[in-house]
C-alpha cells in the first residue's frame, strides 16, 4: 500500500473510534438515535463530543510529540516525559489544588504556568548548547525536580480530599471533561503541533548526526526552540485537561516504525493518527469496562499497553537473532 | 572559488587544537590534510566548514567569510562528509542520500527534476545503484561510507570537504573513491580529504597540507612538499619514495626515526 493509502487508512480508524467513543458507554447511543429529538442526542453533544474532542487531540500531540521527540534524541526510548513538561504541568495543576485556586480556569492556568516555567528552564538550560545531550539532562534534572515539589506539595496538603484529588488527578483521565475544559486548550494544542509537524525536515537530516546536519544547513539552534515551544505548549495543555497519560508518545511512533519506514518525518503525521486512534479506543474501553467507577485512562494504558509492548519487542528481537 | 583559510585558530576545551593556519585552496584540485593523530586535522576541516567556532582568524569562500554565510546557502556551497559514520535510523540507502538535497529543497517540497538528477549522479559516482532499498543498518561498513559520500555529493557542493573518507574501504573502493574524488576536482569543484595515512594522501592528492599539533607543517604541490624529510619530521617514520607507474610519489614507511 502506498504511503497515503495508509495514512487514508489511518484516517478512517480514527474517524471509526471517534465515532464509537460517541456510542459507546453506559448508556449505548445508536447511530439512529443521533441528530434527533432523542434526548440521548443531547449525552453525545454534552457530554461525549467534548470527551471525544479532547482524546482526539490528545492522543495526536501525545503521538506527536513523541514522534518528535525520538526523532530529535535520536532515541526510541524517548517519550514527552523526557522533557520534563508533564511533570511540570502536573506540579502547576497539583499546586491549584492543594493551595484551592479554585476550579478548572485555575488548575488550566496553574499547568500552564508549570509548562511556560519548564519549556523556559529547558530553554535557559540548553542556551547555546545545541546538543541534544544537554537536552535531555535538562529534562530529567526537570522531570525529577518537579516530581519531588508535587510529592512536598501532596505532603504538605491541609486536607486528605485535595489529597484524594490529587492523586485522582495524576493518574490521568478524560472523564468528565466537558466544552469549558476542552475549548482553551485547543488553541494551544494546534500551536504546539503546527511548531512540531515544521521539524521533519531537520529531524531527518540528524538521522546523520549534529555535524552532518548543520553542515547540510540546517539550524539547530531553531529546531531547538520548536522543539521545546511545541513540546511545551502539547503537552503542557493536554496535561493541563486530562492529567498525565503516559505511554503513548513512547508506543506509538515504535509501533508505526515497521509500517511508514524509520525516517523522522515519515512518522509525524501516521504518529498524529495513531496516538489520536489509541486514546480514543482506550477510553472507549474505559468507559464499557465493568464496574462502579470508570478505570482511569493512564491506569488502562499502562495496563494494556505494557504487556502489549513487551511482546511486540520480545518479538522483534526474535526476528533480529534469526 | 578559492577557499581561503586566514591565520584560523580553533580551541578546543582550553588548547590550540588548530594553531595560526593559512593557506588558499583551488578548485580543480584535491587536498588533503595530513598528519599523525591529534594534529587537529578534523578540527580544521570542521572550522573550514564553519561547524567550530574560530578563537581567531577566519575562512573565505571567494572573499566571504564562511561562518557569516546564511546556514542554506554555505550548505550548498560546502559539503561536509564526517569521520564519523552514524546513521541513527534504520532508513534505506536511497533516503540517506536524498538527504544530500536538503540545502537545495524549499520547505515541504517533494522531491524534484533537479533533485533526481543530482541523486542519480551521485548514485552512478557511488556505484550505489544495487544498494539503494536496502536498510543502511544491513550494509557493510564500505558500502555505508559509500552511501554517505553519496549523500554528500547528492548536494553537488562547491567544495566537497570529507574527513577520512577511505578509512573504512578495502583497497579496491579506497581506489574506486580516490577516482570519484579526483574526477569532480577535475570537474571543477574543490576536494578535501583528511588521511592519516602517507600513501593516500600521496596517491590521491595534489596538494598536500601537511598539520603538526595543530600548526601548519607544509602545504603546495605532493612532490614539493610530501619529502623524506618533512615525513621523518612530521609522523617520526623513515619513508622511502618509490614512484608509482603515472610518476606519483609512493612513500613506503621503513621503519622508526631512531631517537637521537
Amino acid at each position: 500500500m502506498s504511503r497515503t493509502g495508509k495514512l487514508i487508512a489511518m484516517a478512517a480508524l480514527v474517524t471509526l473510534l471517534f465515532g464509537l467513543s460517541l456510542a459507546a458507554g453506559k448508556v449505548w447511543v445508536p447511530v439512529s438515535a443521533w441528530f434527533s429529538a432523542d434526548p440521548r442526542w443531547w449525552i453525545v453533544i454534552e457530554l461525549r463530543l467534548p470527551r471525544a474532542v479532547l482524546g482526539l487531540a490528545i492522543g495526536a500531540v501525545l503521538g506527536l510529540s513523541g514522534a518528535v521527540l525520538q526523532g530529535y534524541l535520536r532515541n526510541p526510548l524517548a517519550d514527552p516525559a523526557v522533557v520534563g513538561v508533564s511533570s511540570s504541568a502536573a506540579l502547576g495543576a497539583v499546586a491549584a489544588i492543594v493551595f484551592g485556586i479554585a476550579g478548572g480556569a485555575g488548575q488550566f492556568g496553574c499547568a500552564m504556568l508549570g509548562a511556560g516555567g519548564a519549556m523556559a528552564l529547558l530553554a535557559a538550560l540548553t542556551w547555546r548548547s545545541e546538543s541534544a545531550v544537554a537536552f535531555i539532562l535538562a529534562g530529567t534534572v526537570l522531570a525529577s525536580l518537579s516530581g519531588a515539589v508535587t510529592a512536598f506539595l501532596i505532603s504538605i496538603a491541609p486536607d486528605p480530599y485535595a489529597v484524594a484529588e490529587v492523586i485522582d488527578w495524576l493518574m490521568g483521565a478524560l472523564t468528565d471533561r466537558g466544552w469549558a475544559d476542552v475549548l482553551p486548550a485547543l488553541p494551544l494544542l494546534a500551536a504546539g503541533s503546527a511548531m512540531l509537524l515544521v521539524t521533519g525536515r531537520a529531524l531527518d537530516a540528524l538521522t546523520l548526526g549534529e555535524a552532518a546536519a548543520r553542515s547540510m544547513g540546517i539550524r539547530l539552534g531553531r529546531l531547538q526552540a520548536l522543539v521545546v515551544a511545541g513540546t511545551g505548549l502539547t503537552i503542557g495543555a493536554s496535561v493541563a485537561v486530562t492529567g498525565v497519560v503516559g505511554f503513548v508518545g513512547l508506543v506509538v511512533p515504535h509501533l508505526l516504525r515497521p509500517v511508514f519506514g524509520h525516517r523522522p518525518s515519515a512518522l509525524l503525521l501516521p504518529s498524529a493518527l495513531g496516538g489520536a486512534a489509541l486514546v480514543l479506543g482506550a477510553d472507549s474501553l474505559c468507559r464499557l469496562a465493568p464496574g462502579p467507577s470508570e478505570i482511569r485512562l493512564g491506569v488502562a494504558m499502562a495496563l494494556i499497553g505494557a504487556p502489549f509492548f513487551l511482546a511486540l519487542l520480545l518479538r522483534q528481537r526474535r526476528a533480529a537473532w534469526i | 572559488m578559492d577557499l581561503t583559510i586566514e591565520g584560523v585558530h580553533v580551541a578546543l576545551s582550553g588548547r590550540r587544537a588548530v594553531d595560526a593556519v593559512s593557506a588558499v585552496l583551488r578548485p580543480g584540485r584535491v587536498t588533503a590534510i595530513l598528519g599523525p593523530n591529534g594534529a587537529g586535522k578534523s578540527s580544521l576541516v570542521k572550522a573550514m566548514a564553519a561547524l567550530v567556532p574560530l578563537a581567531a582568524g577566519a575562512v573565505r569562500l571567494d572573499g566571504r567569510d564562511v561562518a557569516a554565510l546564511a546556514p542554506r546557502e554555505r550548505a550548498r556551497a560546502i559539503g561536509y562528509l564526517p569521520q564519523d559514520a552514524a546513521v541513527h535510523w534504520n532508513v534505506p540507502a536511497h533516503e540517506v542520500i536524498a538527504l544530500g538535497r536538503a540545502p537545495h529543497r524549499a520547505p515541504f517540497a517533494a522531491l524534484g527534476g533537479e533533485d533526481h538528477r543530482a541523486i542519480a549522479a551521485a548514485i552512478h559516482a557511488t556505484e550505489t545503484a544495487n544498494l539503494l532499498d536496502r536498510p543502511v543498518g544491513e550494509l557493510s561498513g564500505g558500502e555505508r561510507a559509500r552511501v554517505l559520500l553519496a549523500r554528500v555529493l547528492a548536494g553537488d557542493p562547491a567544495w566537497l570537504l570529507a574527513d577520512e573518507p577511505l578509512a573504512s574501504l578495502d583497497p579496491a573502493h579506497q581506489i574506486d573513491v580516490l577516482d570519484r574524488l579526483r574526477a569532480r576536482a577535475m570537474a571543477g569543484s574543490g576536494v578535501v580529504i583528511v588521511v592519516h595515512d602517507i600513501a593516500q594522501a600521496a596517491r590521491a592528492a595534489d596538494d598536500v597540507l601537511l598539520l603538526a599539533e595543530g600548526r601548519l607543517a607544509g602545504f603546495g604541490p605532493v612532490d614539493e612538499v610530501l619529502t623524506e624529510t618533512a615525513v621523518a619530521r612530521l609522523f617520526g617514520v623513515e619513508v622511502t619514495i618509490a614512484r608509482g607507474a603515472d610518476g606519483r610519489p609512493l612513500p613506503v614507511p621503513t621503519g622508526r626515526v631512531r631517537a637521537r
